[in-house]
């Protein structure tokens, strides 16, 4: 029985023909979640380069190079979902200014302009020294990137922090603004009940940090657990309170939207709500909200209010942030296709089912999470994540 | 005496000769296309002063399926995808509203529903295509400009510029727009603006048997849609809590109709 024949003869389940087949899917999914890390990792960096936190040292460098290697993927899913991907440029050069989705182009570009920049003035003394060494062709490439100056004196180098830090300030707008906008792409649907809120970017927003931040969390515990490097406890510490901060609102405004729905029994909120009862009321209830969202809440609690041994805090640091990791991206995948699970008939809903092989399918999903990690090993090569002296504070 | 070949040849002959003396005094006409919105035809089409509407009469659309096999064949429709397409309501005693629309009502709704466990009070049927809205949320999101408004009110796809992003899918409120899976860009209906600037009726219009979808000008005071338009019977637009301002019109749909 095909797609049309078992929902749309349902008795109460007519959905309108051109409503069975889901139209965003998995990449859709992807974008705003790879968009989302990489903002949450800005922010650690942002936390340590201009608001002077220094516990997060650590961190600072891998942060940058962890949003860098998410950020140089983010077009990939984009460019696997559009229909006619070799069409994409039509949205630089011949933008609708009328389009909300006209301006990701243009964000998109400066967002990663800022980051380059931000990271080759952060490892400008580390590409000097490369350049020193390296021959040919590299040594061109290294000249380049320490835009052909070898001055690290105490004035060049102060210089260069006050480089960075100009850069990061106005990089948390851009990043601000990147993600936001991510919102909005599905804020601004005014067709579609589940997303037609303003609190879309809002929501988008914090989940970002949120998953920004466990990922530098985890990724920093297992890379220094599997190198046998020492843990930073006190940059662990700092980045769980600010992840719990992030938690705490992300939640919180997710919560608000199910309840401004039931509350306000807007148009078709009859609908959202079948669709968080019926459809989603294993991936929305049971996984984003008790398993993912509270049992998280609840374990963060403990580690705010209670003193615990060092080895445990790191390793629920690292089991909590997994949790939230996957917590967004079912948080995404809820927004993304639960919200086209509603028919716009406002009479029923479609399915969804995964393919493997499709261009939009599992397979295709795990090679695009896999290469921000090829990247980042790649990047590791020339510039390394650890500051030396981050040992120093180890316990 | 005539042996049957001669006789057949003979016969076949005058047939064809009888057919030719039928259809010469006709003239060439018959082969051109006939004016069925007056005023195109022949003379230079003003795209800025053009203005059509659309109306659907629920009130006398009977299922047949001849405007989606039409349309599915104008424009050779991939299964599955529907430019337009009807729903059939059916209403039971205790309010229940029962919709469907089996393969976009393409094979016509020949037999009732055996589903439907409760005595019905009423049935009637829907025609469903694009609203061509006048403040549509499709040309809104395109970020490319390759979904738009011709300055005679019709809400095109330029397919050479579509990028298959889906967004106008997103967004329209109607669901009319579907991902044609061959060329990967958007597609709706176009009220078949091709047909239009020649003078031609949409070919959904063009084969309605019972006049449930009526198309004219705006500008001709003779036609049918501005006289009911202009007139003071009740028509209603889909969905117009959307703000979209839609061109195409119902007469005589129930509440009921989404």
């Amino acid at each position: 029985m095909d797609a049309h024949s078992s929902a749309a003869m349902l008795v109460s389940n007519y959905v309108f023909p051109n409503d069975l087949h889901v139209h965003w899917s998995m990449m859709i999914v992807l974008y705003p979640y790879i968009t989302g890390l990489v903002d949450g990792a800005f922010i650690i960096a942002a936390l340590y380069y201009l608001f002077d936190v220094k516990s997060l040292r650590p961190v600072a460098r891998f942060s940058l190079l962890f949003a860098l290697a998410f950020l140089a993927i983010a077009t990939l899913p984009l460019l696997l979902h559009l229909g006619r991907p070799e069409r994409n440029l039509n949205m630089l050069l011949t933008p609708s200014p009328s389009s909300a989705m006209a301006g990701f182009g243009y964000i998109y570009a400066v967002s990663m302009g800022v980051v380059v920049f931000i990271v080759l003035f952060v490892y400008r003394e580390d590409l000097v020294e490369l350049r020193a060494t390296s021959k040919g062709w590299l040594q061109l490439l290294y000249r380049a990137l320490t835009f052909d100056s070898i001055d690290v004196s105490e004035g060049a180098r102060k210089l260069d922090q006050k480089i960075i830090r100009f850069l990061v300030g106005i990089g948390i707008p851009i990043a601000v603004v990147l993600h936001g906008y991510v919102g909005f792409i599905f804020g601004g649907v005014k067709a579609n009940p589940t997303w037609s809120t303003p609190l879309m970017p809002v929501i988008f927003l914090f989940s970002a940090c949120v998953s920004g931040i466990s990922a530098i969390i985890l990724a920093y515990i297992v890379i220094r657990k599997v190198k046998g490097r020492s843990i930073d406890h006190n940059c662990i510490k700092t980045c769980v309170k600010t992840l719990t901060l992030f938690f705490i609102m992300a939640f919180t405004f997710e919560m608000l939207e199910v309840f401004s729905h039931s509350y306000l029994k807007s148009g078709y909120h009859h609908m959202v709500e079948g669709l968080l009862n019926g459809p989603l009321a294993s991936s929305f209830w049971l996984w984003q909200v008790k398993i993912c969202s509270v049992v998280p809440l609840f374990v963060l609690g403990v580690m705010i209010f209670f003193k615990i041994k060092d080895f445990i805090y790191n390793f629920m640091a690292a089991a909590v942030s997994a949790v939230l990791l996957l917590q967004v991206l079912i948080m995404r995948w809820n927004v993304v296709i639960g919200g086209q699970l509603m028919s716009k008939s406002a009479r029923g809903y479609t399915e969804f089912h995964p393919e493997w092989f499709d261009k939009e399918g599992i397979l295709a999903v795990i090679i695009v999470m896999a290469i921000p990690f090829i990247i980042l090993f790649v990047l590791s090569k020339i510039f390394p994540f650890w500051t030396p002296d981050s040992e120093t504070n180890v316990k | 005496m005539m042996d049957r070949r001669s006789f057949v040849k003979k016969v076949l002959n005058g047939s064809i000769a009888g057919s030719l003396y039928l259809v010469w005094p006709m003239g060439g006409d018959s082969l051109e296309t006939p004016e069925e919105i007056p005023g195109i035809k022949g003379k230079e089409y003003d795209i800025l002063t053009q203005e059509f509407a659309f109306i659907v009469d629920v009130t006398r659309c009977i299922g047949c399926g001849s405007c989606c096999v039409a349309d599915k064949r104008e424009y050779n429709v991939p299964d599955g995808n529907y430019r337009t397409w009807v729903e059939r309501y059916v209403k039971g005693f205790s309010d229940n509203i029962y919709v469907d629309s089996p393969h976009g009502g393409l094979d016509g709704y020949q037999h009732p529903r055996t589903d439907i466990d409760e005595e019905i009070r009423d049935t009637f049927f829907v025609p469903k295509l694009c609203n061509m809205c006048k403040e549509a949320p499709c040309v809104q999101v395109c970020p490319v400009g390759a979904t738009f408004i011709s300055p005679d009110g019709f809400v095109l796809v330029d397919e050479k510029r579509c990028v298959g992003c889906a967004y106008c899918i997103q967004a329209c409120p109607y669901s009319v727009r579907f991902l044609n899976p061959i060329t990967k860009t958007a597609e709706k209906c176009t009220w078949c603006y091709h047909r239009v600037r020649k003078g031609l009726l949409p070919a959904c219009v063009e084969v309605c048997p019972t006049g449930a979808r009526k198309f004219g000008s705006m500008k001709d005071e003779t036609s049918e849609v501005y006289k009911i338009l202009k007139g003071p019977g009740v028509l209603t637009v889909l969905k117009k809590e959307m703000g979209t301002f839609p061109a195409l019109y119902y007469k005589g749909a129930r509440r009921e109709v989404i």
